[in-house]
Parts: structure tokens; sequence; C-alpha cells
């Protein structure tokens, strides 16, 4: 959704009032860098790239722009379709969330992951079972049974958009539990959580990033987080509850574990060297307070994986979501 | 009166002179961003977000913001002198401005708008200031029902209005919902209407379907007209804008009304663009010169400009309050708090004090220095219409061409938008009223998005839409607004019959 002329100009110009790093050989890009978000402006993958492109221009890690371009048509689809007909052209990274397995599954779209090039998992997001501060239920327990207790779909569950990330952990609560939920799609996270503080839905599973505002003004509890270990940060957010504190939904009885991806892909036919150069840029990335900030503020699951071992694990994802979907009845018809 | 005290510290932070300059910066940018169609304030602000990572958060949300304020100025010159609105919220702008600047009254028109949104976005920022807590509250009571509710208000504020025979209004409104249903369905997660057509994943956008629509189809009609701008004989001084100044005050009523039209809407939030064509049905309707709108009433002007901008300026309050953005910018504008480490939400007023209030005093001061920014090129802007058509027409094309392109970088939008110009020019001589199906595109897919989840929510039953006061009152007001005319009219007979 960028225009591009615009972009590029004033990153060259950013760039051009900075001194060039002298760096080792190997491939370089020698034009600026498209560094595509396959959904909309103001989302999660959008803060993480345009965060990336931040981290980029201050302190100079490449040489050639890094420019952030939104294409959100079809729950992504746009995107990666623009990346996979760009076939060896190393001048197109993309940032993927869990659409890059939902959006061909749910549409049919002609696309998979295997058509692009792999580059590195960045973080894992979490994803944490909200209520409503004002609600009763204090624990995983209290919500499982009133959620049994009322009427076969009265219960509502929020979340961002539909047959992807949200909804597939919904169903998977609905097996768990065996109860019967209600589930209301919305276009972004932030607004999910608001129509939770209005008490407009019973819960959702928004991100901690999108949540963490509300919860610390006291108007949203969590109660367990999707993860198979609690989170690593224990910086206290409110009432002297930090994320460490938030228990696993699996210890608290309800089995349901999901994790998204934050990861990095390019066109198809890299070579190993420009592969090599957008992983050791990620690298840089990776180790400056400005990323580790931005971590610590979203709770991200900070695994870090490159080549055969981020291909194995997309691969093992694939498949679980396969599985997942097709349990919930979310393939399109002809896959 | 401890947001006095906060306020003016606020003051202090805004006009240092490195804030200032910054602040000057934004407005010049942001006039430019929102001049050309196509590049909105969200991508203008989302493209330089990087740039303002070095500074501190306070001074890069002053000039983020401004750039907002200027794209919001900018959006209403294309409106007004070639037709071809730069901003969704700019479409109602074009229905008066327009035929003014055809008439030779570009200037008068130029001057209404700015004014007018200087206007709007003041009593916007005056709420902020004075109610904010209480207003933040107002925005959670709003679920799908309630949204679906005031869309619903805004379509019908329009429908009843129209001088085009109704099936022809509806005819056109019904062909802009077919099109805002194209693409991916969001409730379902299915692709609709795409045929296979990758290209169409997307649906068509709402600035290629009016850049097409009103600045293509214009270009066809002014050809077919002989080739002449009617706008040639305009007066180029400054001395217009005072004139204007001085018939302003008559229509303080209208904005009034707009402004509180403007502060709802954006609140709520439903965004600048109802508010800009729910202000402009009323206006319409209750002023005494209603029947000469369309025309070059500059009230048709005033009362679009002042609600957009007002619903412009009060969108910022949910997304710092609420964590909610009220527009497509704020949405990029909240991106941009997040990452300067900045938490918005129900917290952001007690701990960052200086941030927020630092923001406030810059939008008084941002709006005033767009303001005057923009006022003093009137003349220049006016100029522009003086250039022969030979010349301005192939620069229009292009512009619009490459508006149209930079939505999404993609070249089918380009040819797009030439099938929507000849669209626009058939139904321009049929006698189709554009408006209807262009506000049909911009909120038809939303309506219809909240419209589903109530009804989700309710399990099916439209009850949800009367299931409490805040809704039925605004779901009474739609239906009213629907059969004003019908009510008139039964009113005035009921009238003669008794006498």
């Amino acid at each position: 959704m960028k225009p591009f002329v615009l972009n590029v100009a004033l990153a060259a110009i950013a760039m051009s009032c900075a001194s060039s790093t002298a760096s080792g050989a190997g491939w370089e890009p020698v034009r600026p860098v498209e560094f595509i978000v396959p959904a909309g402006t103001g989302g999660g993958a959008d803060q993480m790239a345009r965060t990336i492109q931040g981290i980029v221009t201050k302190h100079n890690l490449m040489k050639q722009p890094l420019v952030v371009i939104n294409k959100a048509g079809g729950a992504g689809g746009e995107g990666f379709l623009d990346v996979k007909t760009s076939s060896g052209n190393p001048h197109k990274i993309i940032i993927t969330l869990s659409n890059l397995f939902t959006t061909p599954l749910a549409t049919g779209i002609p696309f998979n992951w295997k058509d692009l090039t792999p580059v590195a998992m960045l973080a894992l997001d979490e994803f944490v079972l909200w209520v409503n501060a004002e609600k009763p239920y204090a624990t995983v327990k209290d919500y499982v049974e009133a959620a049994k207790k009322a009427p076969a779909g009265s219960f509502k569950m929020g979340g961002t958009g539909s047959k992807q990330e949200d909804q597939i952990i919904t169903v998977g609560i609905e097996k768990a539990i065996e109860a019967k939920f209600t589930y209301i799609p919305y276009k972004g996270g932030g607004e999910v959580a608001v129509q939770l503080v209005g008490n407009h839905v019973d819960s959702t599973v928004n991100n901690p990033i999108e949540a963490v505002a509300q919860w610390r003004g006291g108007k949203l509890r969590p109660l367990c987080v999707f993860d198979a270990q609690p989170m690593a940060y224990d910086e206290p957010i409110a009432d002297g509850k930090a994320w460490k504190d938030i228990p696993t939904c699996k210890s608290q009885g309800l089995a349901m574990e999901y994790l998204m991806l934050r990861g990095i892909f390019m066109s198809p036919k890299a070579t190993k060297d420009q592969i090599e150069y957008y992983v050791e840029l990620f690298k840089k990335v990776r180790a400056t307070p400005e990323w580790q900030d931005f971590m610590k503020n979203g709770a991200f699951n900070t695994t870090f994986l490159t080549g055969a071992d981020y291909a194995k694990w997309v691969e093992a994802e694939e498949k679980r979501h396969e599985g997942l979907m097709k349990d919930a009845g979310f393939l399109a018809s002809g896959n | 009166m401890e947001e006095l005290a906060n306020l003016f510290h606020g003051f202090a932070v805004a006009l240092q002179p490195y804030n200032i300059m910054l602040m000057i910066i934004g407005i010049t940018l942001g006039v430019i961003i929102g001049v050309l169609p196509g590049l909105g304030g969200a991508n203008g602000v989302a493209i330089l977000l990087p740039l303002t990572f070095s500074m501190p958060p306070t001074s890069a949300i002053i000039m983020l913001s401004c750039i907002y304020w200027g794209a919001l100025f900018g959006g209403a010159i294309t409106s007004i002198l070639f037709n071809i609105p730069g901003e969704p919220w700019s479409v109602a702008t074009t229905f008066d401005g327009y035929p003014m600047a055809q008439q030779g009254k570009p200037g008068e028109a130029l001057t209404a708008a700015f004014t007018s949104s200087f206007v709007g976005a003041l009593f916007a920022v005056i709420m902020i200031t004075l109610v904010a807590p209480l207003v933040a509250g107002f925005a959670l009571r709003f679920g799908p029902a309630e949204k679906f509710a005031v869309y619903f208000l805004a379509f019908c504020s329009f429908v009843g209005l129209s001088k085009e025979p109704p099936f022809k209004t509806i005819a056109a409104m019904m062909m802009g919902f077919a099109l805002a249903a194209v693409g991916l369905d969001s409730i379902t997660g299915q692709l609709r209407l795409t045929f296979g057509v990758t290209e169409l994943l997307n649906g068509f956008d709402f600035l290629i379907a009016v850049i097409g629509l009103f600045g293509i189809g214009e270009i066809l009609l002014t050809m077919e007209e002989g080739l002449a701008f009617r706008g040639g004989n305009a007066t180029i001084n400054l001395r217009v804008v005072l004139q204007t100044w001085r018939e302003l005050p008559a229509y303080w009523m209208t904005s009034l009304r707009s402004c509180l039209i403007g502060c709802w809407m954006g609140v709520t939030p439903a965004g600048a663009t109802p508010a800009s064509f729910m202000s402009y049905g009323i206006a319409k309707r209750l002023s005494r010169r209603g029947n000469n709108f369309g025309k070059g009433e500059i009230e048709g002007v005033i009362a679009p400009e002042t609600a957009a901008h007002a619903a412009g300026t009060s969108a910022l309050l949910p997304m710092l309050s609420l964590g909610v953005p009220g527009s497509p910018t704020a949405a990029v504008l909240l991106g941009g708090l997040l990452i300067w480490g900045l938490q918005p939400g129900p917290m952001l007023f007690v701990e960052q004090k200086e941030f927020v209030w630092g923001l406030i005093a810059s939008m008084y001061l941002g709006n005033l220095a767009g303001l005057i920014v923009v006022l003093t090129c009137v003349p220049i802007f006016a100029a522009i219409l003086r250039v022969p058509f030979g010349i301005i027409a192939p620069l229009i094309l292009v512009l619009c061409a490459i508006g149209a392109y930079s939505v999404h970088n993609s070249t089918f939008d380009v040819m797009l938008m030439l099938v929507f110009g000849v669209l626009g020019y058939l139904l321009k001589k049929c006698n189709y009223p554009l408006a209807p199906l262009v506000l049909a595109i911009v909120l038809g897919d939303k309506a219809e998005e909240a419209f589903r989840q109530s009804l989700l929510g309710s399990q099916g039953s439209l009850n949800v839409f009367f299931s409490n006061g805040l809704v039925s009152t605004i779901m009474v007001l739609g239906l009213i607004a629907l059969f004003w005319s019908a009510i008139q009219e039964g009113y005035s007979r009921l009238r003669t019959s008794m006498a």
C-alpha cells in the first residue's frame, strides 16, 4: 500500500545522511529491498516490520534502504502471491504470520510456503485467554464451568479475522472443554480487546501486546497462556502480577497450545549467499536494545531459528494447521 | 483545573523551537500528501514513521500528527478544484465545492473549507481537553449493533434527499454495495465474486473507484463540453479570504451541528467519512436553501468539512485512551506509540502526562499553523484553474494514474481507474447520482460486517437492533431520516385538509 517512489526517496535521504559501514564479502543488495507485510497497517506484523525498518535505519545496518509495503488483500494472499511471482528477485522479503498456512487452506489461492525461501524465525507470538475484570471467573476452572453452563452458542468469543489463528484456538477450546461458543470476527486485535472491555463479547484470545494496556488499566484479566511453559518476563504489569505469573492453559486443565510464527521468507530461487546476508542482518537486528524492548513490551517468545531447523518447524506447523483446520471444517472446497 | 495547568505545560513543550519547526514541516508535508489522491494521510504517516524513531516521542508525535492535520486540510483542495477527492472524507466536499469553483468562486470555496476544517478541529480539541475521560468511556458502549445503527443512520440521512428519481438512487447504491462485496468476506473468510482473478483479492478499493468516477469522468465530460474549464475567471488575491470570512458567521448553526456530528463519529469510532456524509445530508435537509445544495452552496462545503475535521481530530481520543484507532491514520500512529514504548490505554493519561498534553497542545498549535499555511496559499491554488484545460487535463490524468497506482503499487488498478472513469461518464450522462454509489462502496462492507457481527452475537434475532436505549435511538433517528420526505408530505397534507 506504500507509494514506492516516495518511500524510496525518503529512505534514500535518510541513508545518505549516514556513513556507510564496511562489511565482509558475499552478496549484498544493490537496490532498495521491499519488505512485504501481508496484513494491514497498524497490526502486529506491520508493527514488527516497521520496528525492524526503524532499527535498520537508526543503526545503519544496510547500505540500501529497506522499504515496508503492505499487501493485505485476500487475508494476505496478495502479499504471498506477489513474492511467489518474484522468483529470483533477492530484493524482496516478506514477514509472515499464521496466515502463511491459514489463507491458502481457507481460500484455496494457489500458494504454499514451499513456494518461498525460508530465511529466519524472528519470534513467536503468544496467545492469552482474557476475560473482563468485572466477571466473576478468576481461574480457568471458573471460566470453563461458566462456559459449559451457558446455553449452547450464547457464550461469545471475539477474535481477529475468520478461519485464522483466533478462531482455530476457539475451536480448540471448544473441543477441549466440550462447550459451544459463538465466534465473532473483528478486523483488528485492538478492537477485539475493547469489545471485551465493553462486555460485547465474553472472552478473547488476544496477543499480549493487544491487551496489555487494558490489563494494566484494570479492565481485563488474563486467565492462562496457550504455550507449553509460562512466558519469561517477570516485571510486574498489574496488581503485582507479571507475564510470568500467568499459568499455562494446559496446567489449568485446558489442553490447547498455540503460538504464532513471526518469521521472514524471501522470493523463490534465492542463493545461499543471499539467504546468509538476510540471516546476518536479522541477527544484528535482534542484538539491538530497541528490538529487546519490543520483545519485552509484547511478551514475545524469542525463539530464533534459521536454515533447516526453521524449514522443519514450518513444515510441522503446516501439518498441524491442516489437521486443526480440517477438524474445524475450515478448508476451502477443492483442498 | 489540573487539566488547564497540564495544558499550559503542554504548550511549553510544543512551543520549543525544535517542535515548532517539526510542526511546520509536518503541516507542509501533510498538505502535499493530502493533495495527491491515493497517497492518503495513513500512507504518509506510515512512510515517515521510521524516520522519527530517533526523535523524542513527544516531538515525533507532534510531527506525525501535524502531517495528519495537513492531509486533512489538503484533501479538500483537489476536491474543490478538480472534483477529485484526495481522501475518502472529502467526497462530500465535492458536491458543492466543485460547482462553486466552476462558477468562478474557488477562493471562496477553499477559504470556507479550510476555515470550517479549523473550526471543527478546534471544537474537537476543546472537547478532548475538557471531557476526555468522560467521552472515552462512551466509546465502550459501541458494540457491533450500535455501529451498524450508526452506518444505517449515515445511509438513511443520505437516501431521502436525492433529487434524482428514487429508483436511480437505489440502483446506484446497489451497484456500490455489489462492488463493496468483492474480495474477502471477513465474516466467513471466503473469497467472494473474484472469479479466480488474483488482482481482485483486495476487492475494489474505494480510492480507485473515486479517482476514476469523479476525476476521469469529469475530464471526459469537460472534453465533450468543448475543452473549457469554467473556473478561469477566478479572482486571485487574499481579499477573497476576508470577504468569505465575513459571510461565514451566518452559518454558525450548521457549523455547530457538524462539530457535534463529527465529534460523535470520531469518538465512537466510526470515522470521518460517515461523519462528512451524514453532516452534509442533515445540513441539506435542515437548511433553508437546501434545494440549492449540489449547485454550489457554501453551506454544502462547510458542513462536511467541519464534521470531517472534528471527527478526524476526536478520533485520536479513543486511540489514546482505549488503544482503538478511530481512523486508518490513527492506526498507524498507534503503531508508532507502541514502538516508542508508550502504551496507549487507560493508563497513558496518568503515566505519560507530558506526552499526552504536549500532543493536545500541538493539536491547537498545529491546526492554527495549518490554517495560516493553507489560507496564504489560497490564491495560488485558485490560480491553478487559470491554466488552460489542454495543459491541466493531462497533468490531472497523470496525477490520477500515480494516485491509483500508489494505492497498492499495482498497474491493474490504473486500468481499473480508467474503467471506472468510463462508468462515471456513462452514469452522469444517464443522470444516475454518483454519491450514493460512492457512499455504498465506502461504508457498504463496514455496514455489512457490523450487521453480521450483531446477528452472530444475537443468534439471528433482529431484536438486537432495539435491545437498548442507545441503539434504538440511533435506529429510530435513521428511520425518521429515511421517511423524512414522506413524513413532511403527510404533515402538509394533513394541514391542508384541516384548513
